[in-house]
C-alpha cells in the first residue's frame, strides 16, 4: 500500500502519462523537443521576429559579410549594456581594387527590442510593422548572417525559410501518415492476398532509388505553376515515396495485435470491424505511430532541401532552405561568402533535433523497454 | 534461381515505371527544343516540328513508343539521345561505369567504417570513444550529403587553394584507361566516398551497436566465458557473426540511397558519373537517355538486394534451411 504512495499514483497513472514520465527521463529528446518548439514558433511568427523583409535588397550591401554583436557599449567614456554591430563600408583592395567591406569604427548601429521596421502582412493579412529586434534607425540594416549576393539579410531569409521547409515535413508526413495507415492497416488486418499485394508495392518502391525518382517526378511539374501548387505537389512526391516506411510499422504492430487476446475479445463480444480498428487496435498504435512519424519529418525536410537545391523543388521567389542554399551551389560563391551555407547549419540542427526527439518517443513509447 | 526468375517482371515493372515517368512532362524534346531555337531568334515552323517528331518517333502512341524502345534496350539498345546527338549506350557507358565504382567502392568504405566502431561503441558502451562516436553519427544523418559536399569544397578551396571536384585531375579527364588513370580516379574517389558513406555508416553503426548489445548478454557468452577463451576470440567467433546479418541485409536498402545520394553529390561536386547527365536529360525530356539512367539505376538496386539475399543466405544457415 505505501509503496503505491511513494511511486506518486504511478500504478493508476494512464499510457499517456506514463509515455511522457519516461520521456521526461531522455535528456537528449528534452533538449530536441526544446529546439523543435522553438524552432516551430519563429517558423510561425516569422514576420515578426525576422528583423528584416527577407525580399528587401540593396545593391549596394551585395555579399556584405555578417557583423558580431558587442553588447558592451564604452563609446561615452563609461560602460553600459546597450548591443551594437559596427558598420561596415565599402574600400576597393589597395592591390587587387577589388571591392570590400571593412569594418568602421567610428560608426555603431544599436539594436533595440521591439522596434518599428519594414512593413508586412503577417500570414497574409494582419498588418504590421514591429519586429522583435532590429536597428535603432529602421533605414540601416544589420546583417547578422551577412547579405547575400542581392544584398538581403540572410538572417531574415533563414527565418522566413523555416516555414515552407519546416511546414513540407509536417504536410508531407500527414500525406504518408494516411497513406501508411490505410495500406498498412489493410496489409495487417486483413492478411492474405491483400497482405501480399501491399507488401510487393512496398518493396518495389522501397527498392527504387529514391532522388532519381524524385528528380523525374520534380522534373515534370510545369515552371509556371503558381509556387503554392508547387509547394503541394512537391510536398505529395515527397510523401508518395516516403509512406512505405510508415506502412510498414503499421502492419508490423497490427500483425502483432491482431492475435492480442483484448482484439480476440472485443471480436467475440460482436464489435465491428471498424469498431475494433479505430477503437481498440489503433489506440494502441498511437505512440509508436508518433515516434516514426517525428522519424520522418527529418527524412522530409532533407528530401525538400535536396529538390530545391537542385533547384527541381520551391522556386525562387519562394523561400525555403533548400532554395537558398542554391545560392551556394558553386565554389566561387561559397569562396567569397560562406554564409551562404548557414540555411545547411539550419537543416542539419532541425534533423538532428527532431532525430533525438524521435528516438525518445520511441523509447518512451514502448512499455517493454526498461 | 526461383528469387532470379523473380527479377525479370519486376524489372519489367520498373521499366515500365521508368517510361511513365519521363513521359510525364507536358510537351516532349521537340517543343523544348524549338522553344530554345526560338529564343535564340530562329523561327521554327510547325511542319519542321512535324517532321523532327516523325524521325525521332516522337508522334506515336505511347506504348508504341514504349515498346520500340523496351524491345531495343533487351539487345542493348538504349536508343538514341536528341540532346547530344548521339547513341545513348555512347553517353551511359563510363558514367554508368563510374557510378558503379563510387557506389561500390562507398559501400566498402562503409562496411569498413562502421563494424569496427559499431564494434567498439559496443564493447566499450557509454565510454567517452561510445559518446564521441554516437554523436559525430547523429551529425552524419543530420547533414545532408550534398552539404558536406558544399563545406569540402569550401575548406578544399580556403584552405589548400584545390578544387575537390571531379573523378579525374585535367591530364586524364579525357585520357583513355590506363594504369595511371586508375590511380588519379583513387586519389580522387576518395572525397565523395567519404561524403557519400557517412550518412549510411552512421545507420549502420547504430545497428550494429544495438544488435551487438543484444547478443552480448546471452548466456552463451557468458559459458564460452566462463570455458577460458580469450575476449577477442569470444568475440569475433560467436557474437559479432550473429550481429552482421543486418550489415549484409541492408546492402538492399543502403544500395538506392548511395545510388541516390551520388546522383546529387555528382552534380555537386561536378563528378563525371550518372547524376549531372541525368539532370539534365531529365530537364531536357531526352527521353531515352533519361529513361536509360533510370532503368539501369534502379535495376542496379534491385540486383543489389538480390545478391544482399543471397549473401544472407550464405552467411546464415538459419536463413538458408528456411
Amino acid at each position: 500500500m505505501s509503496a503505491t504512495l511513494t511511486h506518486g499514483g504511478l500504478e493508476t497513472a494512464s499510457q499517456a502519462k506514463l509515455t511522457w514520465l519516461r520521456f521526461r527521463r531522455h535528456k537528449l529528446a528534452m533538449f530536441g523537443l526544446v529546439v523543435m518548439v522553438l524552432l516551430y514558433t519563429i517558423a510561425l511568427f516569422a514576420e515578426f521576429i525576422a528583423p528584416f523583409n527577407p525580399d528587401r535588397s540593396n545593391a549596394r550591401l551585395v555579399f556584405h559579410p555578417p557583423q558580431a554583436i558587442h553588447f558592451i557599449d564604452d563609446s561615452d567614456g563609461g560602460w553600459a549594456l546597450r548591443p551594437y554591430v559596427n558598420a561596415f563600408r565599402l574600400a576597393r583592395d589597395p592591390v587587387t581594387l577589388e571591392p570590400r567591406f571593412v569594418p568602421d569604427a567610428s560608426r555603431r548601429i544599436y539594436l533595440h527590442w521591439f522596434v518599428r521596421g519594414d512593413g508586412y502582412d503577417m500570414w497574409t493579412f494582419i498588418p504590421g510593422n514591429l519586429h522583435l529586434f532590429g536597428p535603432e534607425n529602421p533605414r540601416d540594416m544589420v546583417f547578422l548572417l551577412g547579405a547575400d549576393r542581392q544584398g538581403r539579410d540572410v538572417l531574415s531569409r533563414i527565418i522566413h525559410g523555416a516555414r515552407a521547409s519546416l511546414s513540407i515535413g509536417l504536410v508531407g508526413v500527414t500525406v504518408s501518415l494516411m497513406l501508411g495507415i490505410t495500406f498498412g492497416g489493410l496489409s495487417g488486418y486483413y492478411g492474405g492476398r491483400i497482405d501480399w499485394f501491399v507488401q510487393r508495392v512496398i518493396e518495389f518502391i522501397i527498392s527504387l532509388p529514391t532522388i532519381p525518382i524524385w528528380l523525374a517526378l520534380a522534373a515534370a511539374l510545369p515552371k509556371d505553376w503558381p509556387p503554392m501548387a508547387i509547394y503541394f505537389t512537391i510536398t505529395v512526391i515527397i510523401s508518395l515515396i516516403g509512406w512505405t516506411e510508415l506502412a510498414r510499422v503499421v502492419r508490423g504492430r497490427f500483425l502483432q495485435l491482431r492475435s492480442d487476446s483484448f482484439v480476440t475479445s472485443a471480436w467475440l463480444d460482436g464489435c465491428s470491424q471498424k469498431r475494433i480498428i479505430f477503437r481498440h487496435m489503433l489506440p494502441s498504435l498511437t505512440s509508436h505511430i508518433i515516434a516514426s512519424v517525428t522519424l520522418a519529418i527529418p527524412m522530409m525536410i532533407l528530401a525538400e532541401t535536396s529538390l530545391s537545391f537542385l533547384g527541381l523543388g520551391l522556386q525562387p521567389p519562394a523561400i525555403s532552405w533548400g532554395a537558398l542554399l542554391k545560392e551556394a551551389q558553386n565554389v566561387q560563391s561559397i569562396a567569397s561568402a560562406p554564409w551562404l551555407l548557414l540555411p545547411g547549419a539550419a537543416v542539419a540542427i532541425t534533423v538532428l533535433a527532431l532525430n533525438f526527439l524521435g528516438d525518445g518517443l520511441r523509447d518512451a513509447a514502448d512499455p517493454h523497454a526498461h | 534461381m526461383r528469387r532470379l526468375a523473380g527479377m525479370i517482371p519486376f524489372i519489367f515493372l520498373v521499366s515500365i515505371t521508368v517510361f511513365a515517368l519521363i513521359k510525364l512532362p507536358p510537351g516532349d524534346f521537340v517543343q523544348n527544343y524549338a522553344a530554345a531555337l526560338a529564343a535564340a531568334g530562329e523561327t521554327v515552323d510547325d511542319a519542321m516540328m512535324a517532321s523532327m517528331r516523325q524521325r525521332y518517333g516522337l508522334d506515336q502512341p505511347i506504348w508504341i513508343q514504349y515498346w520500340d524502345w523496351i524491345s531495343g534496350v533487351v539487345v542493348g539498345d538504349f536508343g538514341y539521345s536528341f540532346q547530344w546527338q548521339q547513341p545513348v549506350v555512347n553517353l551511359i557507358g563510363e558514367r554508368m561505369g563510374l557510378t558503379f565504382v563510387l557506389s561500390a567502392s562507398t559501400l566498402l568504405f562503409t562496411w569498413a567504417v562502421a563494424l569496427p566502431i559499431g564494434v567498439y561503441s559496443a564493447v566499450r558502451r557509454y565510454s567517452i570513444g561510445d559518446y564521441i562516436f554516437t554523436f559525430i553519427g547523429f551529425v552524419g544523418l543530420a547533414v545532408p550529403g550534398f552539404l558536406m559536399g558544399l563545406v569540402l569544397m569550401y575548406v578544399g578551396v580556403s584552405v589548400f587553394h584545390a578544387d575537390v571536384g571531379g573523378l579525374f585531375s585535367p591530364p586524364f579527364v579525357d585520357a583513355p584507361w590506363s594504369w595511371a588513370r586508375v590511380v588519379d580516379l583513387a586519389k580522387h574517389l576518395w572525397i565523395p566516398m567519404v561524403i557519400l558513406g557517412t550518412g549510411g555508416a552512421a545507420s549502420l553503426i547504430r545497428i550494429m551497436r544495438a544488435n551487438l548489445l543484444d547478443q552480448l548478454h546471452q548466456p552463451y557468452v557468458d559459458t564460452a566465458r566462463a570455458k577460458g577463451l580469450s575476449e577477442f576470440t569470444l568475440l569475433v567467433r560467436y557474437p559479432i557473426r550473429i550481429a552482421l546479418n543486418p550489415f549484409v541485409s541492408t546492402i538492399g536498402w543502403v544500395l538506392p540511397n548511395l545510388v541516390s545520394g551520388s546522383v546529387i553529390i555528382s552534380i555537386v561536386l561536378n563528378l563525371p558519373t550518372a547524376g549531372p547527365v541525368l539532370l539534365q536529360a531529365l530537364l531536357g525530356q531526352d527521353q531515352y537517355l533519361a529513361g536509360a539512367f533510370l532503368l539501369l539505376m534502379c535495376t542496379l538496386t534491385v540486383i543489389g538486394t538480390l545478391v544482399s539475399d543471397i549473401l544472407l543466405a550464405l552467411l546464415d544457415p538459419r536463413i538458408r534451411f528456411q
